[in-house]
């Protein structure tokens, strides 16, 4: 397994303004590698903000203004020497609908592949081999092996979202940021996804935003409680739900705001 | 103190009601409402109708353009113009052939022939092949230059620059579709053909690239309006999907969108290549109106010149000629039998988009 020690993503001083608002206040932050921590607050509170800081797929706003610092693995992902295609490449996002592109679930999967890698990594032999590991990953392989060619689109819901977890795979992402991936599912399409990350963790840093409390207490190891834009809780999953220690937090969980 | 007044009143004002109608207004109220009801049910029925009428209008619209525009070419399929003893190999005759005015009329000749002399006064001839090939050929070098530049222009505008940039260059595209066609027509004579002439060495600047050059420039503004509208449709997801995959935003374009909106790009070509098949006035300013199949030189070779070569349009033919021919001559009808041969093209051309549409939805 993992070393407990090693961090993934460390932020320090993180603030972030959409145009005036200001959305997340100086966060500091150091999520464990190889383990699911999830993030959890009321709406508006910054959680999706602070995930989709990690990849900077904020920026695509042109009104986002960003200060402080941003560590994936110990670098820095606001130096000038970072390439956006990198980062996003090694820190893979799955969003709160499932949106495969339009095209077929094999295209879906070595999407990645086509837009990073050229010439001798795009042969047929090596794409194939790629969708059927990725695919397996994820659980996808036996349903749809022998429909590669059907419109992602046309999947379920599940099957979609399953779909975008597994097109990050051939790209051999080290951090997976789920955008609360199963709010469009339903119970078993859940606990589907629930079961694929918990084959996931370890090889994977998984940060998954959450609504749901419940889900956060029995899917996560560490959980981080925000509130208007502070990080105000981060603790060992348990211990939060348990034993919180600040009285914000433990008013969140017994739901008497939210 | 509210609620109890209400709930006194209430069984009060509801109770004499039924019992004993109040003198006069009661009976008088009742049919009162009710004609109320019926002029607004009929109010309604009214504009419901009107809705429909304004719904069916185009069909009524393009069906009786249709019947008139046949009824008007008809005549030439069923009217004999020679006596009936004449052979049928007459209309096989050629050019030296020095019979009277008037023959039958043959649509094999029509459609297959390049020989286009309907006022000559030894031998009519009424071929509008070369005119046929004048309008696609014109058609499609206008489309060659207009789909990239038009949907290049929609990408730009849609997925390029933001804010203030895309405002002003919606509106400048869009008032380059209010440039009237006689204005366009206008350039294709005073400015392009001295530049094509100097630019190119051609003999004459009134040229098939001239007018395509023009047809392109009109039809890249609906282009540009259709393609960034279908561009706008994607979902934000899908950008999204791709961006976090990291893809650049070329590559977002051609792998994501493109796929994506390319039933409403496609749309977007059509109805460009639509507007360029009936546009008349600039064609006819600025083709040279020669009768002319450009791709053949006069020894019968195939020329590499031809965008150079002038060429006539269907349209630029009926603008031109209709004013001339006597109403219900032979040339009268088969100017009519030309809006006839147009409209099938059009439809044609609109036919295979639905169905290229269809199929592509289906999938």
């Amino acid at each position: 397994m993992s070393d407990p020690q090693k961090l993934a993503i460390t932020t320090r001083a993180l603030n972030l303004w959409y145009a005036k608002f200001q959305a997340l206040i100086d966060v500091t932050v150091d999520i464990k590698h190889g383990i699911i921590t999830s993030l959890i607050g009321p709406s508006g509170c910054g959680k999706t903000t602070l995930l989709r800081c990690f990849n900077r797929v904020n920026e695509r706003y042109g009104y986002v203004t960003t200060t402080g610092e941003i560590k994936l693995h110990g670098k820095n992902i606001y130096d000038d020497d970072v390439s956006l295609v990198e980062l996003r490449k090694s820190a893979g996002m799955v969003f709160q609908r499932p949106n495969p592109l339009p095209i077929s679930v094999y295209e879906n999967v070595v999407f990645g592949l086509r837009i990073h890698k050229e010439g001798g990594d795009l042969k047929r032999s090596v794409l194939d081999e790629a969708v059927e590991v990725a695919l397996t990953e994820v659980g996808l392989w036996q349903d749809l092996k022998d429909r590669l060619d059907m419109r992602a689109t046309n999947l379920q819901l599940e099957q979609q979202q399953k779909l975008c977890i597994a097109r990050l795979l051939p790209l051999k992402p080290e951090i997976i940021l789920m955008d609360e991936p199963c709010s469009a599912l339903d119970v078993e399409g859940t606990r589907a996804i629930e079961e694929l990350m918990f084959a996931l963790k370890g090889r994977y840093t998984i940060v998954i935003v959450t609504h749901n409390m419940a889900q956060a207490r029995r899917a996560s190891d560490e959980c981080i409680f925000m509130l208007l834009g502070e990080l105000i809780e981060h603790s060992r999953t348990e211990e939060l739900f348990l034993t919180p220690k600040n009285p914000k937090t433990a008013d969140y969980i017994e739901g008497r705001y939210g | 103190m509210a609620t109890e007044l209400q709930t006194e009143l209430a069984p009060e004002r509801a109770a004499p009601k039924p019992a004993q109608p109040e003198r006069g207004s009661a009976p008088a109220n009742k049919p009162a409402r009710a004609g109320r009801g019926a002029l607004a049910i009929a109010g309604e029925k009214l504009i419901e109708f009107v809705i429909r009428l304004c719904g069916i209008s185009a069909i009524i619209f393009v069906f009786s353009i249709f019947f008139f525009v046949f009824r008007e070419a008809a005549p030439l399929f069923f009217q004999k113009h020679e006596p009936p003893a004449q052979p049928e190999a007459v209309v096989e005759r050629h050019a030296d052939d020095h019979s009277p005015a008037a023959k039958k009329f043959a649509l094999k000749e029509f459609l297959f022939s390049k020989e286009w002399y309907p006022t000559s006064q030894s031998n009519v001839r009424f071929g509008v092949l070369a005119l046929i090939v004048g309008t696609l050929s014109v058609t499609a070098l206008a489309m060659i230059i207009a789909v990239p530049f038009g949907l290049g222009a929609a990408v730009f505008v849609s997925e390029f620059c933001g804010g203030k940039i895309k405002e002003t260059l919606k509106i400048v595209i869009e008032l380059l579709a209010a440039i009237p066609s006689v204005v366009w027509g206008f350039i294709g004579l005073t400015v392009m053909n001295p530049i094509i002439q100097d630019l190119f060495h051609a003999p004459i600047g009134l040229n098939m690239l001239n007018g395509a050059i023009l047809l392109a420039l009109m039809s890249v503004p609906i282009m540009v309006s259709i393609g960034e509208d279908s561009l706008k449709a994607v979902p934000d997801s899908f950008r999204e999907a791709g961006l976090a995959l990291g893809a650049t935003r070329w590559q977002l374009v051609y792998r994501v969108l493109l796929p994506a909106a390319k039933n409403g790009l496609l749309a977007a070509v059509l109805l460009g290549v639509g507007r360029a098949v009936g546009e008349t006035m600039a064609v006819l300013m600025a083709t040279g109106h020669a009768v002319n199949i450009p791709f053949v030189t006069a020894d019968g070779s195939f020329n590499p010149l031809f965008i150079f070569e002038p060429v006539r349009t269907l349209t630029a033919t009926i603008a031109a000629e209709l004013g001339e021919a006597s109403e219900g001559s032979q040339h009268y009808r088969v100017l009519f039998l030309i809006g006839v041969l147009l409209f099938s093209m059009t439809f044609i051309v609109n036919l295979t988009a639905d169905l290229i549409i269809r199929g592509i939805k289906k999938r």
